[in-house]
């Protein structure tokens, strides 16, 4: 009797452990927020940022960073995509047929980008009109396939969230930085508010900076000022960062 | 001799398995999405469209004020025939210009709304057609003479954006302002988009400034404006109280 129920116990004992590793696959579990963690959500704000190191996902930095508040939502959308394909594709890790892995990332990251394009349509329809394409092309943000199979196909689903939300967030805050810089320069706006004053039409009317003669500069609206505001943040980045320069050999 | 372990999910069946679960499963998902979020969004689709209407004739609102301002400025609603009589029983307001452009003019029926500010009587008519890449439309104010423009507004489904898409811009739609539809000798002619600087002052050329690089979308424009605008021709000679001599 006792044997039977030492058995029962073990057999239960194990279904745990299979359990635990097939969602965490971690050998002892860590304190939820340990220093590994930590660097998971901070490691791709500096060194290892997803645009200004690995230099992914420029092609939506360039198109969508005229104003803030676009920028923004492109931000929290990319993030909220990259952090729950990371929880999904690290969930099914170990059942994906590894031939098609690629076509299930694919289909995963599709499925979730059309949810949030859905959720702006109906809560946030201005937004959505102005982002227009680019919420479709978070799909091919080389930022969320990248994640997925260099993170999530081989770690579990909480450090994979983390990773998520530290590449979205690394991605996120260039392009607000960016996005700061061309809608002040290029337009004297911070999310639509005049905050170098007011530009009449007659100059006499005008306020603020523009009184004094100030002209907003329409090159920071084009695209390629984008580029070069990305390359002026590479630069400063590196010249604070050394470890980040490469070595000529 | 021993057999080869085989990953179970790299076989021929598990794989075939696995992708149909999972396509059925995210088909799932999105349909219902989609389906519960459809009437908010429509509804935001519906908004918008009165919020152009209105911009036609010089409100600019917001989007949640809207329909307040429409339901008080747009008297008349009406669906018109190809001869020019009312269609009766037509709800114009929820015609699809994008199914009627597909069928025989004679089988059209073409949307009029009628605003009515602080007296003044003013003609708003959709239009729709075809841009470079894809769809183009907007609406059209005229002005009580059926002549003189009141306003336009533009928009697009997929022209380039910095050249074609520019066509949304209060820059290029205040071209239109005050432009007239009829040549000298009261043909209907609408308002061609050309090349050159044709002179914004002149209101009387029928011709607005393009957009350079834009070319092919200002030719849609123009197309747009000119082959709408006939079919309501019938309707305008109608109306005792339109004083314009139309030929």
């Amino acid at each position: 009797m006792a044997i039977d129920k030492k058995i029962a116990s073990e057999e239960k004992e194990a279904k745990k452990k299979e359990m635990i590793l097939f969602l965490s696959n971690t050998e002892e579990r860590e304190h939820f927020l340990s220093k590994n963690n930590r660097k998971l959500l901070s490691d791709p704000l500096n060194d290892n940022n997803p645009i200004t190191v690995q230099v992914l996902g420029i092609c939506s930095a360039l198109a969508i960073t005229v104003q803030l508040e676009p920028a923004v939502v492109m931000a929290v959308a990319v993030m909220a995509v990259v952090a729950f394909s990371n929880v999904i594709i690290s969930l099914l890790r170990n059942l994906i047929p590894n031939r098609i892995r690629i076509i299930v990332q694919l289909v995963v990251v599709a499925a979730l980008v059309i949810l949030v394009d859905q959720i702006l349509k109906a809560y946030a329809y201005d937004v959505s009109k102005q982002l227009s394409v680019f919420v479709g092309l978070i799909i091919t943000n080389c930022i969320v396939m990248g994640r997925l199979e260099a993170f999530a196909l081989g770690n579990g689903p909480y450090k994979s969230f983390l990773d998520g939300i530290g590449n979205g967030a690394g991605y996120g805050i260039i392009l607000i930085i960016v996005a700061f810089f061309r809608e002040l320069l290029g337009s004297g706006k911070l999310f639509g508010f005049e905050v170098l004053g007011h530009k009449a039409a007659v100059a006499a009317e005008s306020t603020g900076l523009y009184a004094l003669g100030y002209e907003n500069n329409g090159l920071m609206l084009l695209s390629p000022m984008a580029l070069i505001v990305v390359g002026i943040i590479i630069w400063v980045q590196r010249s604070r960062n050394r470890i980040l320069i490469e070595q000529n050999n | 001799m021993e057999e080869i372990p085989v990953n179970k999910t790299n076989t021929n069946s598990y794989t075939f398995i696995f992708a149909v679960i999972m396509v059925v499963v995210v088909a799932s998902v999105l349909a219902f999405t989609a389906t519960s979020l459809q009437p908010i969004q429509n509804e935001n689709v519906r908004q918008e469209k009165m919020q152009n209407i209105l911009a036609t004739v010089g409100i600019e609102t917001e989007r949640s004020e809207a329909e307040e301002l429409y339901n008080k400025y747009i008297t008349e609603t009406i669906a018109l025939k190809e001869d020019g009589s009312v269609a009766e029983g037509t709800d114009a307001f929820a015609v699809d210009l994008a199914r009627e452009l597909k069928k025989p003019v004679n089988e059209q029926v073409y949307p009029l709304y009628i605003a009515d500010i602080e007296g003044k009587k003013y003609y708003i008519i959709p239009l729709r057609g075809k841009g470079l890449w894809d769809a183009i439309w907007g609406y059209v104010s005229l002005k009580n003479d059926v002549n003189t423009i009141k306003g336009a507004v533009f928009d697009h489904k997929g022209e380039t954006p910095g050249l074609g898409a520019e066509i949304t811009q209060v820059w290029f739609r205040e071209r239109f302002a005050d432009e007239k539809i009829f040549d000298g000798n009261g043909n209907l002619i609408g308002v061609s988009v050309v090349k050159g600087n044709v002179g914004p002052s002149n209101k009387e050329d029928n011709k607005v400034d393009a957009i350079s690089g834009a070319t092919i979308t200002g030719d849609g424009v123009s197309d747009m404006i000119s082959e709408r605008l006939q079919h309501y021709l019938p309707y305008f000679k109608k109306q005792t109280d339109i004083k314009v001599a139309i030929q």
